[in-house]
């Protein structure tokens, strides 16, 4: 842990700014709650990889003053993975969007939770394709617009935490851009947790999708994380069942992680016993 | 000397995994795809009895972000597939071409396109391996007959794939993969064994990624080590911070293909049998090679000068070699399991491309002697 006041430029790459992100973008909201959750966890910055794949939000791996690994679309999980099992001591994050985790990435996402490897996967979900302006994405649910849904989307969502929850995840959570204090210390617990760990964060595209689905503006659509959602269990549901819910919806530390488990494996090797 | 328990009776897919080993292999990702299955169930077997790391991965994508992952934290990687799968992996394949990051693919070749002929032998692969994955790009593939330089180029593939800090294909077939034949494993220290070429630059001294030495090589620092830096797909700067500036774009491109295809005679490896007075060259690889050694043998007991040029270097292809190798001949027939893929690279070598001529087979059927002799007999006018 760690007492000393948080100061971003300890952990950004200055030379990498300005961001690439437009004005009103959530993305920055959760890069600042996750150094900060970083910061607080005393974490060395020579320990921490982050990877990540393609999108507006992969580009938060450049931004970092870490060990930082910037992949091809959807893969970063399969890369981290690498690293990760070679480097077992070293803390592994990656941030993904809600198209590059779960449409081209989806199948990595749920066989890095089936392993239980000790990763930390943060999912940025705008509900849409920002980088290539305004596609609609696994994540944005029926009856939305985008630039491939000009008459509105037919295509169902995923519940990220659902399927996170069902390929494996030994950790799962959700927290959203309006509730940032929230998401640090759930991004502190999920970095911590030893296993599989997938933290959904809403965050809002003001450009596409607030755009194309008439959401309003930046602060709008922020205030819309406030009203649309409640913490797991909340007496609100009874009312509106229809909220969404943040918080954590598992934390099993009983669950073997993969790369301890593969030493099992060396140790039962090395003695001869295949 | 060798000794008795140097000796294996194995497939040409194990003797590639001896090789590996040989070479340190000590991260192997994998997908399992017939004809190359074997190498990665040799490997789980052997990677933790000497404490390295084997993961069979969710696809052939997976397999091939893994093994970039765990080389660039300073292992020697490995991934095994055949057409199909290296299809898929041709993406990240490229991405380790522009991020400078050494691994060794094998790819054992089957029947294609598409699932095509997963049991049987084809050499069709060739020129996916030179321009599978889009953009320009080098690349270096090496190839071998028999099981013994099956270890050989194996050993070579890693030794490259560190020097030039690039991906190598080892590019073999299903006859050779599945293959019994004996193996004499080489002593440690007998054949040479390049390691990583790491950086002198100290803890908390910047370290760039991507600047080349005096001598064109790129020292390497262990990914999640002492040095901090970003590694991309995207055209980069010495950092290896993103950066489209013309002038950076065009060096980095130059640099990525110039590092290996002015390099061409050094990586070049081949093998000659009976070439000093061949008036008939017979230019081979892989398992066609030996049909073709098989067929000159032959035809010399019944005195007709031909000679095998056999290649184990692919690409870069050694075109000023196979020039002068074939700067005598009246013919030159390229002995190869395709369509005509290495072919076209003879006649792109040679002074006279009128004189070269293909003997192939493509039915997944070994190419055998007689189907060469075929050929030979219609160039020297003696019918079929």
């Amino acid at each position: 842990m760690n007492d000393t006041p948080f100061d971003f430029k300890n952990y950004v790459r200055a030379r990498f700014f300005p961001h690439m992100w437009c004005p009103g973008c959530g993305h920055g909201i959760v890069l600042g709650s996750l150094l900060r959750a970083i910061h607080e966890l005393g974490l060395s910055k020579n320990e921490i990889v982050m990877t990540s794949g393609i999108g507006c939000s992969s580009r938060i791996s450049g931004y970092v003053d870490f060990h930082s690994l910037h992949t091809i679309h959807g893969r970063a999980l399969t890369f981290a993975t690498g690293v990760k099992l070679s480097r077992p001591h070293l803390k592994a994050i990656v941030p993904m969007g809600d198209g590059d985790a779960l449409a081209i990435g989806g199948n990595h996402f749920i066989h890095a939770a089936r392993r239980n490897i000790d990763i930390t996967a943060i999912v940025m979900n705008n509900r849409i394709y920002g980088m290539t302006g305004g596609q609609f994405s696994p994540l944005s649910g029926t009856g939305k617009k985008a630039t491939t849904a000009p008459y509105s989307t037919i295509d169902n969502n995923f519940d990220i935490v659902d399927l996170a929850k069902s390929a494996g995840a030994s950790f799962v959570a959700r927290s959203t851009v309006f509730h940032a204090t929230e998401a640090k210390n759930i991004l502190k617990k999920a970095i911590q947790h030893k296993g599989f760990s997938v933290v959904e964060i809403q965050t809002q595209c003001p450009t596409y999708y607030g755009r194309k689905n008439k959401e309003g503006d930046a602060a709008q659509m922020m205030e819309g994380y406030n009203t649309n959602t409640t913490r797991i269990g909340s007496k609100k549901l009874e009312k509106n069942p229809n909220l969404i819910q943040r918080g954590i919806f598992v934390e099993d530390t009983d669950k073997p992680e993969y790369c301890e488990a593969y030493d099992q494996i060396i140790t039962t090797a090395m003695k001869g016993n295949a | 000397m060798t000794h008795k328990n140097n000796i294996r009776f194995v497939q040409g897919n194990e003797a590639c995994v001896e090789g590996a080993l040989y070479a340190g292999l000590n991260f192997f990702a994998g997908y399992p795809i017939t004809p190359s299955t074997e190498i990665m169930e040799h490997l789980a077997q052997r990677l933790p009895q000497q404490g390295g790391k084997f993961i069979q991965m969710e696809d052939e994508i997976a397999s091939m972000g893994a093994i970039i992952g765990a080389s660039l934290t300073g292992n020697k990687v490995m991934t095994a597939t055949s057409g199909p799968g290296f299809s898929l992996k041709q993406e990240a394949l490229g991405y380790a071409c522009m991020a400078e990051i050494p691994c060794v693919i094998a790819n054992v070749q089957r029947g294609g396109p598409s699932t095509g002929n997963p049991t049987h032998v084809s050499q069709g692969d060739v020129n996916q391996v030179r321009w599978g994955t889009h953009g320009d790009h080098a690349i270096i593939a090496l190839t071998a007959s028999n099981h013994q330089d099956v270890f050989k180029i194996t050993v070579e593939a890693f030794n490259l794939a560190e020097t030039y800090r690039t991906p190598v294909v080892i590019l073999l077939d299903e006859a050779i993969g599945h293959m019994r034949e004996r193996l004499v494993l080489p002593e440690p220290g007998e054949l040479p064994v390049v390691d990583r070429l790491r950086t002198s630059v100290g803890k908390d001294v910047d370290y760039h990624p991507y600047l080349p030495r005096e001598d064109g090589r790129l020292p390497m620092s262990d990914f999640g080590g002492k040095h901090r830096y970003n590694v991309t797909g995207l055209f980069h700067d010495m950092w290896g911070f993103p950066n489209n500036d013309p002038a950076v774009v065009n060096g980095l491109l130059h640099h990525l293909v110039d590092k290996i295809e002015n390099s061409v005679n050094d990586i070049a490896m081949y093998k000659e049998y009976w070439m000093e007075d061949a008036e008939y060259v017979l230019v081979s690889f892989g398992s066609s090679a030996r049909s073709a050694i098989h067929l000159a043998q032959n035809r010399r007991a019944r005195g007709v000068k031909i000679g095998v040029l056999e290649l184990q270097t692919l690409w870069p292809f050694p075109t000023d070699i196979v020039r002068e190798k074939c700067a005598n001949a009246k013919a030159v027939i390229v002995v190869e399991m395709n369509m005509g893929q290495v072919v076209t690279q003879v006649k792109n070598a040679v002074e006279n491309p009128n004189n070269v001529f293909l003997a192939n087979r493509i039915d997944g059927q070994l190419i055998s002697p007689s189907d060469i002799k075929t050929v030979l007999r219609m160039i020297q006018g003696k019918g079929v």
